[in-house]
């Protein structure tokens, strides 16, 4: 009887495979094509054996941080969209709901508006400022433990209330728009390798935990009191899943801005091919999410190049149109 | 004594739920808790199954105080199948069921062989054998119920905690869902606590029941103590004849009248 594998899941470790592919092949390409075009041969070269020529240097000191930060913070946001959309059981859930956005937000707009000079706390004060509003969200949303709906209302308050301090920072100081419009809308250009070691080590933690928390987080859908049943610590558990949500997604924003989109449709389109058990949902949201923002970020390289554009409109402009389009055709087969 | 309750008050907020409760439920019964809407059935439950902190007393597990269990041993011991469940669309039965393994797995740890044989068990056992590979949520209403039991049983407790399992499903799978639940009483030794709605249900299937009205217990017994006709009418505001079912050796009424 056991030791068999189901068709089913081999189809879900198909789809792993080919979103794998797809997420190798992405970053390939993201490496190769740019303002200057450079052959495989030279990638490899200059990845595994060093040469010091001009191409090394672009790849090393610009494509590969570049594409490597796309791929975590793709992976970042997916993630943490994946585990709220679970914790909140709301589809509608996504890192703007614990206010990563608009905590992470004010504050770098804070920074960027009224302190330019201290401009390289951007990262670090977005990051703190999105982690210590899901904490308040949170807090707000406690009464004899945390309900989900009653997160998502906090969440949705708190939001607004510090979106109405981000837009009278901007009314107030006009001529500083232009300034922090990248940040609004996120984007990769100028990222550097000290990004990838801001952000990575929150991804690869957050991955370790989560190959451990997955079987967790499938009992915690099937509704608080069934998962009290089975054993979970509804209260913990939920916690510990929020924070690990806003720390992976505030690294993210705190490197790139707001880039809100993936958080909420990568996961969604992951759950479309893969299903929704968290064993498939999570490796399968990792390597979708890295492909995406890199496909997208070179796409906003190429597309007008040599003028880029900000990797969130790419995502918006591609993301959506093809995520209706999976929505009107997948849902037919379930 | 597989559960018991001692003075136990429940609080939402300032309002006063549950008070009061002394209750027993020995080991291999099946004991139906019923009562009008809204007496507090459903509070009840999720306070004996921990889903609820209890503002005083105290509920023991086979005499031990349940704030002193940790959750996960208690779910080796006692499954609870709320009112209020939740399913993905993609989740087939032998995916749900096998959640039933959980509380036995240690972290990070996959299914072994013995857990897949529980899972194959249980399957059989609820009668879902050709169904394990088809979507819960494209199930008939019973299929479903059965489905959520299968996992239950997955977790091999010696207890099951059932709140409403017949409500909105047709009168066939009632009884399907019922002589299900009577079968693993009688072959697993299995303790039943249930909540039903339908007192002639309650009558035939039960050992002993628990009459709820506004928050207190206000009678409890075997099925001809509480069938009675004052109570029908001090509790459920009906006039009504009370029979004999011979077949089933239990008591059942037909109401006549709304008072
Ligand atoms: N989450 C809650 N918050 C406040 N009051 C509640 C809550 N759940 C139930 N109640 C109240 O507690 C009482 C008992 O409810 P419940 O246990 O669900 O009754 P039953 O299951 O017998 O119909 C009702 O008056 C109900 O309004
Ligand atoms: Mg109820």
């Amino acid at each position: 009887m056991s030791g068999y594998i189901k068709e089913k899941e081999y189809k879900k470790i198909l789809i792993l495979i080919v979103f794998v592919l797809l997420f190798i092949t992405s970053f390939f390409i993201s490496v190769g094509y740019g303002a200057v075009k450079i052959t495989y041969e030279e990638i490899i070269k200059a990845i595994f054996f060093e040469i010091d020529t001009v191409n090394y240097q672009i790849i090393w000191n610009v494509r590969l941080p570049r594409t490597i930060v796309a791929a975590l913070v793709g992976i970042g946001l997916s993630l943490s969209g994946a585990i709220l959309q679970g914790v909140m059981r709301n589809p509608l859930a996504s890192p703007k709901i614990i206010g990563v956005s608009s905590g992470g937000g004010l504050v770098a707009l804070i920074i960027l508006i009224i302190f330019p000079q201290y401009y390289y706390l951007v990262p670090v004060g977005a990051f703190i400022g999105a982690f210590l509003t899901t904490l308040f969200i949170y807090s707000l949303a406690w009464k004899e433990g945390v309900l989900p709906t009653r997160l998502v209302l906090a969440g949705v308050a708190v939001s607004s209330l510090l979106g109405a301090g981000t837009n009278s920072l901007l009314t107030f100081f006009p001529d500083r728009v232009s300034g922090v419009l990248g940040f609004m809308v996120g984007g990769l250009s100028a990222t550097t390798w000290r990004d990838v070691r801001m952000i990575l080590p929150y991804v690869l933690a957050g991955i370790i935990l989560l190959s451990f928390l997955s079987g967790k987080l499938n009992i915690l859908m099937l509704g608080d009191e069934v998962a009290t049943g089975l054993g979970v610590n509804v209260e913990v558990t939920r916690f510990i899943f929020i924070i690990i949500s806003s720390l992976l997604a505030g690294s993210a924003v705190s490197v790139v801005g707001l880039l809100g989109f993936v958080g909420l449709i990568v996961p969604h389109m992951t759950r479309l091919f893969i299903g929704s058990d968290y064993r498939y949902l999570f490796p399968g949201t990792i390597f979708f999410g890295a492909a995406i923002v890199v496909i997208c970020d070179t796409v906003a390289r190429l597309l007008f190049a040599p003028i880029e554009i900000p990797v969130g409109i790419i995502m918006s402009a591609m993301g959506a149109p093809f995520f209706l389009y999976l929505l009107r055709n997948k849902e037919g087969l379930k | 004594m597989a559960i018991e309750a001692v003075n136990l008050k429940v609080n939402y907020g300032n309002k006063e739920i549950l008070r009061n409760i002394n209750l027993h439920i020995p080991d291999k019964e099946i004991v139906t808790i019923i009562g009008p809407n809204g007496s507090g059935k459903s509070t009840l439950i999720k306070a004996l199954s921990r889903c609820l902190k209890v503002t005083e007393g105290t509920v023991n597990l086979y005499g031990k105080n349940i704030n002193n269990i940790s959750t996960k041993k208690i779910a080796q011991k006692m499954a609870i199948l709320p009112q209020v469940k939740n399913i993905s669309a993609d989740i087939t039965v032998e995916n749900l069921v096998s959640y039933g393994r959980y509380p036995h797995l240690r972290i990070g740890k996959r299914l072994n062989m013995e857990d897949k044989d529980i899972i194959s068990w249980a399957i059989e056992k609820t009668g879902l054998v050709d169904l394990r590979d088809r979507h819960v949520a494209t199930l008939s209403g019973g299929e479903r119920q059965r489905a959520w039991i299968a996992m239950a049983l997955a977790q091999k407790p010696k207890i099951l905690l059932l709140d409403e399992p017949t409500t909105y499903l047709d009168v066939s799978y009632q009884l399907e869902v019922l002589e299900l639940v009577k079968e693993l009483n009688k072959s697993l030794n299995l303790t039943v606590v249930m909540v039903l709605h339908d007192l002639n249900q309650a009558a035939r299937y039960s050992d002993n029941i628990f009459v709820l009205n506004e928050g207190e217990i206000f009678e409890w017994g075997n099925p001809e103590n509480i069938i009675r006709s004052t109570l029908l009418k001090d509790i459920f505001r009906i006039e009504s004849h009370i029979y004999r079912d011979e077949i089933n050796d239990c008591p059942y009424f037909i109401p006549y009248k709304v008072i």
